[in-house]
């Protein structure tokens, strides 16, 4: 395993800028998530550290060891690929030795690492199999024990999960984070799946158009967002941009709702930047789950507001109802308990919780509630 | 509930029209074969006596042996086995050569490509749209220059850079199916251009050189053009030899040895599309290997 630094880095292909400058540095044994929407560069990103394109300015050190123009076989990295990639003509076994075979390992050796491999991903009875005679989730298992047997120090993994159905990709990505604490090797993958994402990374970066809109912990993207893209991006359902004009209410800043049949609330605005003033236009961000059912007592913990709305639509998802109101002309959803969830069409008080609103800059959708 | 099993009058009407139609096809197109294989084992006396579709009353073999080994050709009296043998040494380096450069190049078009590789295959396929009368003279030049003129290789070479546009078109749409992926997880493992080609490539592309080894092989067999322009005398091919023989016919035609010799010259061909036919269906539509 392996440290890895990706230091202002640039793509074009011909006169196509596709990575604008991309900053990325993370521990050995750490794992990294790119994700983004489709066409932000991830897989170009993902093939310049594999050395399989060039880079067309900057740097990339794995360890100690600037690759930039080193070729792919020798920067002792392994990679799974979204089609898996196996050689059709050979068994799951020459799949996994031709690797070791081109690196000429002695034989034994190679017998040795296969049989490991093989346990590993409990892959023993599919051997002597040809990837045609196998199933989308053993072709999967198979590709990451091509990966494993050259026992890399950085593993590249691009979209590995996103042609198995949606059980198997569950269970698979289980696998795959097992498999992290059990190797500890550092592991760079790629995905459009933001919950993919939060579930397997140590640190994420988000792209957007060739360039890190954020590189954090899971939790320091959700919470702490650091623009408007990034926190639609993560989350689902998505946070609700409400549009609003800050105004004053008894000496405090304050952002005024008026719910889709005209009710007006008034929701208090800790003031902490310079950014928030009264009278300015700003995109009010907050999250389904801080709109909620208003529950018995919650008045006295002073950080609620309640909000009366009329319900439009009611959406069960099983552990929580998905309610969609209207607020300021804009539909927003939020995230209610099952038992005091309303039908469609009725009255219902919802709690906003004060503390979690984030503000955005309408014009250019940074955060402006943060220094 | 209606019985949906039993087809209706008009679909059996349908069906009348349409094997009647390609009955009509099939004697339209067997018909010709018929006429020279039976003129083929007729004698002389018979040919002249009899009418075209009559059957033989003494098959004999006679016109096979005669134009097989000892016919007039030219000024020799040997047959046509010395230009059969000529037609087959010649299009076995001529198919494996012409095929092999093909799936290399089709390999490096698809997989490797590089500045102006598009350029270069709109250029390649222009090459299969050329007309052989267009490329003679400057064709002739070149043996000359290279002093391979009216020689065996100087043939072989041309069928192979004539077939080379043909080739390397097969092998480059099979190629361009195959997923990039493939030669990027090779590369990671350590192979390089040829061991990628080898390993990989070659062994998955047995539907494609199916088909491009029985294009060529008909191709090259069949060709009658660069065979009078660049070869001579004894080098030349069965389908020269085939011309010289029916024309050379001094005072009668011998119909039945040139019939005789007419088919010799097509069995190779008949041989391989009986044998390989079916490939060459397959291999056309099969598409990128999955997995
Ligand atoms: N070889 C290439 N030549 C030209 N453009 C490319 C090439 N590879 C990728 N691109 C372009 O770069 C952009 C990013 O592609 P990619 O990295 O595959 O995105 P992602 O994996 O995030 O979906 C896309 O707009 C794509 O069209
Ligand atoms: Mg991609």
């Amino acid at each position: 395993m392996a440290s890895l630094v990706i230091d202002s880095v640039c793509k074009s292909f011909g006169s196509v800028e596709v990575l604008r400058g991309i900053d990325i540095a993370i521990e050995a044994g750490e794992f990294l998530v790119l994700v983004g929407p489709s066409g932000c560069g991830k897989s170009t990103l993902l093939n310049l550290i594999a050395g399989l394109e060039t880079i067309t300015s900057g740097e990339i050190r794995i360890g100690d060891r600037n690759v930039s123009h080193v070729p792919p076989k020798d920067r002792d990295i392994a990679m799974v690929f979204q089609s898996y990639a196996l050689y059709p003509n050979m068994n799951v076994r020459r799949n996994l030795s031709f690797g070791l075979e081109t690196r000429k390992v002695a034989r034994p050796d190679i017998d040795e690492r296969i049989k490991e491999v093989a346990e590993i991903l409990q892959i023993q009875d599919l051997l002597d199999r040809k990837p045609s005679q196998l199933s989308g989730g053993q072709r999967q298992r198979v590709a990451m024990g091509r990966a494993i047997a050259r026992d890399p120090r950085i593993f590249l993994f691009d979209e590995p999960l996103s042609n198995l159905d949606a059980k198997l990709r569950v269970e698979m990505r289980t696998e795959i984070k097992k498999l992290h604490q059990r190797l500890g090797t550092t592991i760079v993958y790629v995905t459009h799946d933001q919950i993919e994402a939060m579930t397997l990374a140590d640190r994420i970066a988000i792209m957007k158009d060739g360039m890190v809109q954020q590189f954090d912990t899971p939790n320091g993207v959700y919470a702490n967002p650091a623009n408007r893209f990034v926190a639609g991006f993560i989350g689902s359902p998505a946070m609700n941009f409400i549009p609003v004009t800050l105004s004053t209410e008894n000496g405090q800043l304050a952002a005024p709702l008026v719910t889709g049949d005209g009710r007006r609330f008034v929701l208090p605005v800790p003031q902490k930047t310079t950014g928030l003033s009264p009278g300015r236009d700003v995109i009010m961000g907050i999250r389904p789950e801080n709109i909620t059912d208003f529950q018995e007592g919650m008045e006295t913990w002073g950080h609620i507001v309640p909000l009366e709305c009329r319900v439009k639509v009611l959406e069960p998802t099983g552990p929580d109802h998905l309610l969609y109101v209207d607020v300021n002309e804009t539909e927003i959803v939020c995230r209610a308990c099952p038992d005091s969830a309303r039908k469609a069409g009725e009255m219902m008080k919802l709690a906003v919780d004060t503390t979690k609103p984030l503000f955005f800059d309408p014009q250019t959708g940074q955060r402006i509630d943060i220094t | 509930m209606p019985d949906t099993s039993r087809p209706s009058q008009r679909e059996i009407a349908g069906r009348l029209l349409i094997y009647g139609v390609l009955l009509l096809f099939v004697l339209y197109f067997l018909l010709p074969l018929l006429v020279m294989v039976i003129t083929s084992i007729k004698s002389m006396e018979e040919i002249r006596t009899g009418n075209l579709i009559s059957l033989p009353r003494h098959p004999t073999i006679e016109p096979w042996i005669k134009a097989w080994s000892y016919a007039t050709i030219g000024v020799t009296n040997e047959g046509i086995k010395g230009f059969f043998w000529n037609s087959i040494r010649m299009v076995i380096p001529a198919v494996l050569i012409s095929t092999l450069i093909g799936a290399l190049n089709g390999y490096v078009l698809a997989k490797w490509r590089f500045r102006g590789s598009d350029t270069f295959f709109a250029m390649l396929l222009l090459g299969c749209f050329i007309p052989f009368q267009v490329i003679l003279l400057p064709m002739a030049r070149t043996l000359g220059f290279l002093g391979l003129a009216e020689s065996f290789w100087g043939l072989v070479l041309v069928h192979i850079i004539y077939g080379l546009a043909f080739t390397t078109l097969f092998f480059r749409n099979y190629y361009v199916a195959v997923p990039d992926e493939l030669v990027k997880a090779a590369r990671i493992d350590g192979a390089g251009f040829f061991r990628i080609f080898l390993r990989i490539m070659l062994p998955i592309s047995k539907p494609i050189f199916m088909v491009t080894i029985i294009w060529q092989t008909t191709q090259i067999w069949n060709d009658f053009l660069f065979g009078v322009c660049f070869s001579t005398g004894a080098t030349q091919p069965i389908t020269v030899a085939l011309n010289n023989l029916v024309n050379t016919s001094s005072s009668v035609k011998e119909y039945n040895v040139d019939m005789a010799g007419a088919i010799i010259a097509a069995l190779p061909t008949l041989f391989v599309y009986f044998v390989a036919g079916k490939y060459f269906v397959r291999g056309l539509t099969a598409g990128a290997v999955k997995g």
